[in-house]
This record gives structure tokens, sequence and C-alpha cells, in this order.
């Protein structure tokens, strides 16, 4: 049975995505500093955000001029690139940290700065991004180059007056938050009080205040008393959007946990847990590992949330927490190969999964660099691709079909041709229109709808 | 395909991954690990049922005769063998795996399996013969544990009960869930864990 539903072009509310811009390196050896490890739009989609595993974040930014043609959206050039975080070692444990940015997370602008988080295994950092244009000129006592006058010359007062000058974009780290996680950081979360956020890692939450780095609160800790009867870690977690008191939690046994900050101090107890039985029907040597949870993301309205495991998108009501409300399959045609995926390290990949700006979209994605979508209203659902031969400008995208069986039809792929080493681990929806942020392994693509 | 062939496979995979994820950048991955003995686990549950099964068929027929699975648990002891030898001799690392309920199931099933499958060595050495490793809960195994669980804290400490209270106290602090400090660096390092005791389980 072969999955991927071609999207019907027909009805007014379809949409047609067309490539827009691909940033990286077109070679295919691909250098490991330069695969991309996270991607984030900020909150109102003008900059886009990706983290890599050299520890670099570079920032794109929307061109606003062409907002006046509707055909085309404007496109996202490089904005700033800076070094966010470097190798470290832990003398003590005689380990490396590795420098790779695992989430970037964007706080809510305040004033004319953007401000946003970035973590990799041990360490978030609060990075200010500012633009300059303007630099005073006309010192009193010194050159315009910096060397100071002879004092003995100076017959005149004047004072520096401000000028325009090309436009600088500086990145600078306004906070660092060290030392206070023990095992691996997976998420970050920031809250809607806009003064906290949360940092977990794969036993325990911490609650960090933006401002202050020498503290932070422990409210969730599974760590048990004996190492040895550890069952599960913690895989992500999320604040709720509006909510500032409570916050989700997914672990490696494909459970979700609920926790409200106003019960106690340490929410080791959940106020929901959130929990689909298993299907015996499904059960193998790795049934257990695929309902890991890789991803939990509420929906833009709060009242729903979406859970990513290997081989599938589960959306959750919050007020139901026996089963959720919607599931779909990613590549079910996977299933049965679980265990060549088990030998080959793609069963522990982690795939992200986003909303669109109005909870009617999900994506997420998969291997051959394909992505999918999810149309929960429509209950429709396609597969597109992330390649460079897909990237003529504003070409549309033709959605793909994998073919499980081997009765292939022409323009199907079957599954044994599928490349494991292409996949689609980062993806992101802009806020508010229909253009997104794929990540391949070096390469980042946007798409957005074709505007008719 | 055998089942018991197929999990015995599986096994070897997991082990070579564990051990190869000790060398790892970034250190080992505690989600990883849990994983992997996961599915060890279920591996070694089924080969276990398997082999019990085997046994029983074997006794059913009246014939002790040492058939296929013993050759090739041989085989695989020998080369599990190998892999636990060298896995046990690597230096303690604070994060590493953990094995949850290994030895519980080992030491109630070695006696009856210990016949059919000589695989004790290759996943465990709970066994009847074994004496010093017999059970979970023998005061050798007991101390090794508490000494395992202060981890990472090196040898200059001055004693067990030392250890034992300062990392009691630890949880203290931390479960109340007040001002935890992060600045103290050592009270985290402490809290990692030791994989020297969870890699002899195997």
């Amino acid at each position: 049975n072969c999955s991927g539903v071609a999207v019907d072009n027909g009805g007014s509310n379809d949409v047609q995505w067309c490539f827009s811009q691909v940033k990286g390196a077109i070679d295919d050896d691909v250098a490991e500093a330069d695969i991309i490890s996270t991607v984030e739009f900020n909150h109102s989609g003008e900059l886009l955000a990706t983290g890599d595993k050299g520890g670099r974040v570079v920032i794109f930014q929307q061109e606003m001029e062409n907002k006046s043609q509707p055909q085309c959206r404007s496109e996202y050039n490089v904005y700033s690139t800076f070094q966010s975080h470097e190798p470290e070692f832990d003398y003590l444990k005689s380990l490396e940290i590795e420098e790779k940015i695992n989430k970037i997370r964007w706080l809510p602008q305040k004033n004319a700065a953007q401000f946003l988080l970035s973590t990799n295994d041990k360490t978030i950092k609060l990075w200010k991004i500012s633009e300059r244009d303007k630099r005073p000129e006309g010192y009193n006592l010194k050159e315009e180059d910096g060397r100071y006058i002879d004092p003995n010359t100076v017959t005149a007062l004047r004072v520096p007056v401000f000028r325009p000058m090309d436009l600088m974009v500086e990145a600078s780290p306004r906070r660092v938050f060290a030392n206070a996680h023990t095992y691996h950081i997976n998420s970050i979360s920031i809250n809607s009080d806009h003064e906290t956020y949360l940092s977990a890692d794969d036993l325990r939450i911490n609650l960090w205040h933006q401002e202050i780095t020498d503290r932070s609160f422990n409210i969730v800790d599974i760590k048990p008393a004996n190492m040895e009867e550890l069952t599960e870690v913690i895989t992500a977690a999320e604040f709720h959007p509006h909510q500032c008191n409570t916050f989700v939690y997914s672990s490696s046994k494909g459970t979700i946990r609920l926790c409200d900050m106003r019960a106690s101090a340490l929410c080791d107890t959940h106020s929901k847990l959130f929990e689909e039985p298993e299907d015996p029907s499904n059960r193998s040597f790795f049934s257990e590992i695929i309902s890991s949870i890789s991803d939990v993301k509420f929906s833009h309205n709060g009242r729903y949330m979406m859970t990513r495991d290997y081989l599938s998108v589960k959306i959750w009501d919050l007020n139901m927490e026996s089963r959720p409300v919607e599931t779909y399959q990613v590549h079910e045609y996977l299933r049965n190969k679980l265990c060549s995926l088990y030998e080959n390290d793609c069963i522990f990949d982690k795939f992200e999964c986003c909303w669109n700006g109005n909870d009617s979209v999900v994506m997420t994605g998969s291997y051959n660099n394909f992505f999918r979508m999810f149309d929960r209203g429509q209950r429709r659902d396609v597969t597109l691709e992330a390649s460079r031969e897909g990237s003529k400008p504003q070409q549309v995208l033709k959605p793909r079909k994998v073919c499980a069986d081997g009765k292939r039809k022409k323009d199907e792929i079957s599954v044994d041709s599928l490349d494991f080493n292409k996949k689609i681990l980062h993806t992101a929806w802009h806020p508010q229109d229909n253009v997104i942020a794929v990540a391949t392994t070096n390469n980042l693509y946007i798409f957005q709808d074709k505007v008719n | 395909m055998d089942v018991s062939a197929e999990a015995k496979r599986i096994m070897a995979v997991s082990i070579s991954k564990l051990y190869a994820s000790r060398a790892q950048r970034g250190g080992m991955r505690l989600h990883r690990s849990l994983l992997l003995s996961v599915v060890m686990r279920s591996a070694r549950d089924l080969y276990h049922s398997a082999c019990l099964a085997k046994e029983r068929e074997e006794l059913g027929t009246a014939h002790l005769v040492p058939v296929t699975p013993e050759e090739d648990a041989m085989d695989t002891t020998a080369s599990g063998e190998q892999v636990e030898v060298e896995v046990s001799q690597v230096k303690p690392e604070p994060e590493s795996p953990l094995t949850p309920t290994i030895h519980e199931p080992m030491s109630s099933d070695s006696e009856a399996t210990q016949g059919a499958c000589k695989t004790r060595t290759f996943i465990g050495k709970e066994t009847v013969e074994d004496k010093e490793n017999r059970s979970p809960v023998s005061p050798d195994r007991h101390s090794r544990k508490r000494r395992g669980k202060a981890s990472v804290a090196p040898d200059f400490l001055p004693s067990k009960r030392a250890r034992l209270s300062l990392e009691l106290g630890e949880e203290r602090v931390l479960r109340t869930g007040g001002r935890t400090c992060c600045r103290a660096g050592d009270v985290f390092t402490t809290l990692s864990l030791n994989s020297n005791r969870a890699i002899a389980a195997f």
C-alpha cells in the first residue's frame, strides 16, 4: 500500500508549495560542522535562525521591500552569523562537550534588539542581536581612526554627532546559563510570562529566570535512587503557549505528562498523563523503542499538543488523556524494516514536528529528503521532497509517493531505494504565512505557497 | 528465520553499539543507551524463552544429546565472552547505560537454561556456578552498588560511609525543589552514573 496522497489542485483552499530558496553548500561531501541541527522562526516570522553541529547560528531575515508585489514573497537573506558555542572539555568526567546547537528559541521582541536562547548539551546562552546603522563621528579628542589628537592642538570644542553607516548586525552573549545539567539538554522553552524559561535534560527539568544565571529551580526530577531502576528518560519539554503555570514533557516510553507548577514546587507528580495503550498486534523487538517521543509541540491555540514518535504523528486534546484524537502515519512502510533501521542507527533518529499558523496543518520530516504535511481539517496528506532537482525559482513541488509493495507505479519510489542518509529532522513553519523552512543534512530549503 | 538466532544477533548488534557509543563525542547518551538496553532485554528474554522451549522439547523426547543450539551457543559464547571482558575492563564513566532488571530474571532462569544454552557468560555473570556474583542482594554486590552510586567521586574520598551520606544529602536537597544551586558543579558531577557496575551486569 502506498502512502502519500496527492493534494488535489482543483480546490481554492489547497496550497501548492513552490520552491523559494535553498541555503548552504551544493557539494555532496558534507562537512560535519555544517550539519543543521535546529531551525526556528521568530514570533513575527521575519527572522529565521538555524543552528549547526559546529556550534554556529545563522540568522536569515526576510526582506520587507517586496510586500507590495503579491506574486512572490520576499526572500530570506543572511542577517547575522555567529559562533554560539565552542567545544568544551569536562575535566572531571574526561568528556568532551559537543558544541552542536540542540535548540534555538526566540524571545518575544521587547525593543529594537532581538534576543534568542541557544543551547548545546550543557550550556544555554542568551544572545542579543542588534543593529547598528549609525556611528558617532566628530570626536573632540580623537581622529576618526581612533588615534588620540595631541591635546595642545585642540582649539575648539565640538560634540560628536551620529552619522549613518553601513548596517552592522552584532550578536553578543548577554547571559550564560551553565552548570545546571548533568545529562544532555534536549529542550528549552520560553514561558508565556516572558520572564522564565525551562531547560530539560534526560532526567531533569530546570526553571530559570532570564536575568539570573547563577541559579535555577529544579521542577522535575525523574532520576531514580538506584539508576539500575531507570526505565524512561525525558525526551522533550515545552511550556503551554498561554498558561504560564503549565508545561508538558514527553518520555522515551511514549507518555506525555502535563504539569502544573502551582501544584507543588517539584512537579514529579503530573497533573495529566497522556498515554495510548500499545497495539498488541504491532509487538516486535523494537516496538518499545519506536514509541519513544522525539518531539512535543503545543498548538498555537493551546488546546492541543502534537507528539512525534518514530513512525507517526499524534495530536492530543489536552482534555483527553486516554488516547490521541488524531494519528497520522508518517512512513508506515518502515514498520517491517525496523531491524535494518536498528542496525544502521536510523531508528534512533529524532524527528521534529511543527504546526502551521492556524493549527490546521502539521508537518514533519522523513527519509530520502521527504517531508510530510497532514491537513487536519481536510483529512489529506502530502509527501514532498526537498532536493536540488526541484529547485527552480517558483517551481511547484510535485507530490511524491512511496511504494511498499512490489507494484511500483510510474513516478513512485520503492522503499528499498530510499536514501536513509538523507533525512529531514528539522522543519519550521512561519507563524502566520505559508512559508516553511525545511532542513536537509546541510541545506536549508525555503518553500512558500504559490500566490495566484 | 529462527527466532532465537535473530534474538542472538540483535543482542550482539546491541552490545557492539553500546560499546561503540563509549567513544562517541559528547559522552554516552543516556537515552540511546536506555533504548539499546531495552532492545537487548527483549532479545534476551525472547532468546531465553526460545531456549526453554527447546529444552522442554528435548526433555520431552528424552534425549540429552548436545544439539545445534549448543554449538551456536559456543560460537556466541566465545565472541560474547570477548565482548563482555573487553567491556568490563573499560574505565568507569559517568553517563552510561543501565541495565534495569537484568539480574532478577537471570537468576531465576539460570538453572533451567544453563543446560541447553550456555549463554550465561554472554549475558551475565549471575549463574549458579558464579558464586561471587550470584545474586543482586549479596553483600558484595550491595557494597559495589553503593560505591557505584557515588560514581565519579574518585578514590580520595575517605570512606564508603561518607560517600553514602553525601549522596543522600544531595538527593534531599534536590527533592525539596527549593533553591537548587546550579553553581556548585561538584553537586552535579557526583550525581552521574557509574558505568562500571552497569556494564558488569552484562
